[in-house]
């Protein structure tokens, strides 16, 4: 049995193929006027709700399908994705300063790609290595990872500090730095990878991937390629983990050194995930949401219901002791995550349109 | 030479500390399933609350007494609240849900007791000793030997007593445990108990050492790989992977640290224990289960 | 779950999330003219290093109460300041800038502190996009000097290359002159991160000046274990340890240098080794334990008489803990809040007398004078040191003090303050800052104004 099982996708029975269509069609629906919504958004929102709020939302959730796609789908659990993360912000630096010739999205690509690569040859021992010991064993590729970064100045071109600094973001000539245009250039990045991983999970690969994640033993008697699957898993989550974090890098903060992809931020997504819902997409954009957006919020209410009148310090150690016991509290109450929360909710609405 | 036994000698002793941190993670694990990453904060806060206790001007062992049952009551309530509603989950939810735990623990223990820096001491003086022209530090001496009564202590109660002998069972088969009347829940409260002792002992050696602050939560990150290497099971493993840990990552930082740069000690005990697993893909003294489909 | 109670629920949320959006729309919104100062503090009270900040802000705050009890405001202007929490962490920081940066009531932020190396790395290219000015005080990069190429970036008073030559100065002092620094071991122990190798530049460079053996040796993140490090310094002996430390490191290295047997007279902790935090937790052994800082700790300075007259006494100070009045952490808190409105109060003899921007507080900071007089007046004699700041030079000072810890409290060991050679490093610097206008495309300002 695999340690790290997740429940199926829920899935809408067939039975009535009819109201089935009306659901997706409202589904589509619903999903167009979100998009709609995030590209309206730089309209009305401030720096602040783009700069500090909504950019690190939208890539916390690429950062968290990148894991998905390799602990919810495939079954295998990783602690390195702070790790991959800087792969890909390091790899998209160097080739952004090294071949500037090269169009920012071909760089962002080139990156997430190298980072797979490096995905590749750390998913190596889940070949043999399993569960647990698995999860144990990716702590490896993160702290190798942010000690290379740090020691060899060749990675950050020999600035002083180790830290790497956005170079100019221009797609064809226009210029990307000002929020507005790291917002569109971010959500635009996670827009196409999204659709991208839904087909994919969809596909005969994501079949395999599920396969190996129920049940990699039984998977192999029947002949599925489990090896294989797994290294194309770690490819995969690894590029997408790849991608989201340059943008974390260039899009949102501007300069980072390796500290910012450090085991917190691997223990950070895993937590986007399994609150959001492992095995699922929409999942990834709930648990960043929560992961993100809810200590901001409590932090905001902190000071607006309290400040002044609480001590400062007692009142920050408040919301951190909060924060854990929502998660906890989450953790028991809603064992597939907010995704499937989400999903009874809309099954009872739709249900209701129906009618 | 003396240079290399010297490194060698500090090393092994450092690794003893490291032991300690995961013997309690091995208990907790054993008996319950749960890899329990609060165990770092468990240690902040037994720590936290010694050191509070004894500016408060109470005696040595009032002190140690009050912080045990702290501690133990601490344990209990994690078990009660937040692991019985989790049962049967995924192991990486329970995971999950002990660093949530570990938010709370350090959150509450620094609104109740502050967060500046406490020294703690226990009244080991620590000028170096030589032992055949080997310098040897007197203070971590006896946390290695603290370190050995507690192994030989936790090895009578899991081999003698009645209880110990019911948690051997639990370990083996919980269903077949459970199925000859031994009282799961009352076991795990127990065992989460006992963790909380451990991490009192723990608390003290590694507070006297670095000052009673919120770095003690990072112990865990060293006792991580001695816990892969060791065996998530084996106390006895906890030991040996600690002894492997502590002599690796002091040759490494000197010899291998020259060669790369330094710091390799971040990473060397992770890598050195993903080589144990591929080897032993449940650690040395851990048992790898048979998966029927 | 009932769906009515989770309809409840879900409303409830929509309502909070409103009460934020407006909260965060509204910050910049009001055009209602301003008669207070506003000054966003980003602190961090929770996490690792929360025991090293909270006697900052402590500092900071009681003297910031002080010039708005005592002396009215600056020239009338009150201060009002709000906090928002960091971690120390690099996210949660630019958050709180994004979140501040826009001002409060109408009233501008006049400069920026971020609290936190990486924090102020990261906020260096915002801050000149935003115009407001970054001041970090005895951190932050060394190349900002150079006002030329960061218009925005005032690491005041004492840079981590100041930092190193004043320490081998100090030696120097001890040893009795430069010219018998010739032969001399000194280690650096440095946290290995950015900040722990910002000084390997200039100390080969000083190594190479005076013919003194360089030996650095780091120490992983956090620091909770060193025996490999100080067997190695009982290797090599050397005559001298630099001990460069953030938070755990620097008691551990105390502990470890006891346990080897190195004597921890000749150990001198940097800026950030060099609190009551980071000696107290390593008890008896530190006794001896050197420190060269720009923050001289002491309660007898005439500030602290007024402070603890007007603030303290009344109940009025942020400090939990009253013995820290005085610590090092305090008076750099103390130390900032003065540099702060001094120049808030040069920029509003230059603007008027108003709330100040951050584009007018950068004139300010670039006209700051705080010579010996103005110092006395302030009562930050001995204190703070004098500085003068231009567009070509954002440090100023450039000295510290070496403090020595006697078991209870600091003294200050060394001849008044230590100078470093900055005439010699300015040019390594100047090289450097000029190495990243080339890299990033900026042509440094005319200094001439």
């Amino acid at each position: 049995m695999s340690a790290i099982g997740t429940d199926a996708i829920e899935g809408f029975s067939a039975a009535d193929n009819t109201a089935q269509a009306t659901r997706d069609r409202l589904r589509v629906g619903a999903a167009v006027l979100l998009l709609a919504a995030l590209f309206g958004i730089p309209l009305v929102a401030n720096d602040y709700w783009l700069n500090a709020v909504l950019i690190p939302f939208l890539i916390m959730s690429l950062t968290a399908l990148g894991l998905n796609l390799l602990m919810g789908y495939a079954g295998q659990a990783s602690l390195g994705t702070g790790g991959f993360m800087s792969v890909g912000a390091y790899a998209t630096y160097n080739l952004l300063l090294r071949l500037p010739e090269l169009p920012l999205p071909v760089s962002l690509l080139l990156g997430g790609i190298i980072s797979g690569l490096v995905g590749i040859v750390a998913g190596l021992p889940s070949l043999r290595i399993k569960g647990f010991y698995l999860v144990a064993s990716t702590l490896a590729t993160q702290f190798l990872l942010e000690w290379l970064f740090n020691q060899y100045g060749w990675f950050s071109n020999y600035s002083t500090s180790s830290s790497i600094s956005a170079p100019r973001l221009a797609i064809f000539g226009h210029d990307l730095s000002n929020p507005t245009g790291r917002y569109f250039l971010t959500l635009a990045t996670v827009v196409v990878v999204t659709v991208v991983a839904t087909r994919l999970v969809r596909s005969q690969t994501g079949r395999t991937w599920m396969a190996i994640r129920d049940m990699d033993t039984a998977a192999a008697v029947i002949g599925i390629p489990v090896s294989a699957g797994k290294l194309k898993a770690f490819f995969v989550s690894s590029l997408v983990i790849g991608i989201a974090g340059a943008l974390w890098a260039f899009a949102y903060l501007g300069t980072v050194d390796a500290r910012s992809f450090n085991l917190d931020r691997s223990f950070q997504v895993m937590f986007a995930i399994i609150i959001g819902g492992m095995g699922s997409i929409s999942g990834n954009y709930l648990g960043a949401a929560f992961m993100i957006l809810l200590p901001i919020l409590l932090d905001h209410l902190g000071g607006g219901l309290f400040g002044g009148a609480v001590d400062a310090g007692q009142l920050e150690n408040l919301q951190k002791a909060l924060f854990g016991a929502l998660i906890v509290w989450f953790l028991i109450k809603e064992p597939r995550g907010l995704a499937a929360l989400l999903s009874r909710a809309w099954t009872q609405l739709t249900s209701r349109v129906d009618r | 030479m003396s240079f290399f036994v010297e490194t060698l000698v500090g090393g092994l002793l450092a690794g003893v500390m490291y032991s300690l941190v995961a013997i309690g993670f091995v208990l907790v694990f054993k008996a319950s399933g749960v890899f329990n990453f609060a165990q770092g904060s468990m240690v902040l806060c037994a720590a936290l609350t010694f050191v509070t206790l004894r500016d408060k001007g109470l005696d040595f062992w009032l002190a140690a007494l009050i912080t045990l049952s702290v501690m133990v009551a601490l344990g209990i309530a994690v078990e009660r609240v937040v692991l019985r509603p989790l049962v049967n989950r995924p192991q990486i939810t329970l995971f999950m849900a002990t660093l949530g735990v570990s938010f709370v623990i350090e959150g509450v223990a620094q609104i109740v007791m502050g967060a500046s820096v406490h020294e703690l001491d226990l009244g080991i003086v620590d000028t170096p000793i030589e032992i055949g022209g080997v310098q040897v530090s007197q203070f971590d001496l006896a946390a290695a030997g603290t370190a050995g009564l507690l192994v030989i202590a936790l090895s009578i109660f899991f081999n003698k007593t009645r209880v110990g002998i019911a948690l051997r069972a639990i370990a083996d088969d919980p269903q077949a445990a459970l199925s000859i009347g031994i009282r799961l829940q009352t076991l795990w409260q127990i065992v989460w108990g006992v963790a909380g002792f451990v991490s009192l002992i723990a608390g003290l050696l590694w507070g006297a050492r670095q000052g009673v602050q919120f770095a003690l939560t990072l112990v865990v990150l060293k006792a991580l790989p001695v816990l892969i290497i060791g065996g998530f099971t084996s106390i006895a493993g906890a030991i040996v992977g600690g002894l492997i840990v502590g002599a690796g990552d002091s040759l490494a930082e000197i010899y291998l640290g020259s060669l790369l740069g330094g710091s390799v000690s971040t990473w060397f005990a992770y890598v050195l224990a993903v080589a144990f697993l591929l080897v032993r893909p449940a650690g040395l003294f851990g048992e790898a289960p048979i998966e029927r489909i | 779950m009932s769906l009515l109670k989770r309809k409840r629920i879900i409303t409830k949320a929509i309502g909070l999330a409103a009460v934020v959006l407006s909260a965060a729309v509204g910050a910049g919104a009001s055009a209602e003219e301003a008669k207070t100062q506003y000054f966003p503090l980003a602190t961090f009270r929770v996490g690792a290093y929360a025991s090293s900040g909270i006697p900052v802000w402590a500092g900071e705050i009681d003297y910031f109460r002080y010039i708005n009890e005592v002396e009215g405001g600056i020239n009338g202007i009150k201060l009002v300041w709000d906090e928002c929490e960091t971690n120390w962490e690099v996210e949660k920081g630019v958050e709180c800038y994004e979140r501040v940066k826009a001002g409060k009531n109408g009233s501008p932020v006049p400069i920026f502190l971020p609290h936190g190396d990486p924090i102020s790395k990261a906020l260096t290219e915002k801050s000149v996009a935003d115009k407001i000015p970054l001041v970090t005080i005895a951190y932050g990069r060394t190349e900002a000097i150079d006002g030329r190429v960061f218009p925005y970036s005032f690491p005041v008073v004492f840079s981590f290359w100041s930092e190193a030559s004043s320490a081998v100065n100090f030696i120097a002092e001890k040893v009795g002159g430069k010219d018998k620094l010739k032969g001399l071991k000194i280690a650096t122990v440095y946290h290995d991160s950015p900040y722990g190798k910002e000084t390997q530049v200039p100390l080969a460079h000083l190594a190479k000046t005076y013919g003194f053996v360089d030996i650095q040796i780091p120490v992983p993140h956090p620091g909770n274990e060193q025996s490999a490090q100080w067997a190695k310094i009982r290797q090599l002996k050397p005559d001298w340890v630099f001990l460069r430390g953030w938070g755990v490191m620097t008691p551990v290295a105390i502990k470890t240098a006891a346990k080897v047997g190195f004597p921890v007279d000749h150990i001198i902790g940097g800026i950030w080794s060099g609190s009551e935090e980071d000696v107290r937790p390593a008890g008896a052994v530190a006794k001896g334990y050197l420190a060269i800082t720009p923050f001289p700790a002491g309660a007898n300075f005439e500030i602290h008489q007024k402070l603890k007259k007007h603030i303290l006494d009344k109940g009025l100070s942020d400090l939990k803990d009253p013995k820290s009045f005085g610590s090092v952490y305090y008076n750099s808190g103390v130390d900032e809040a003065i540099v702060a409105v001094e120049a808030i109060r040069t920029a509003q003899a230059h603007f008027g007398v108003r709330p100040i921007n951050g584009e007018e507080a950068q004139w300010g900071l670039e006209h700051l004078d705080l010579s010996e007089e103005r110092l006395a007046e302030i009562g930050a004699t001995g204190l703070q040191q004098p500085l003068k700041l231009s567009a070509k030079d954002h440090e100023g000072g450039g000295a510290g003090k070496v403090l020595q810890w006697d078991g209870e409290k600091w003294n200050v060991v060394s001849n008044g303050w230590v100078k470093s050679d900055r005439e010699l490093l300015l040019p390594l610097i100047y090289e450097r800052a000029a190495a990243y206008a080339r890299e990033k495309g900026i042509t440094p300002r005319d200094a001439t104004n």
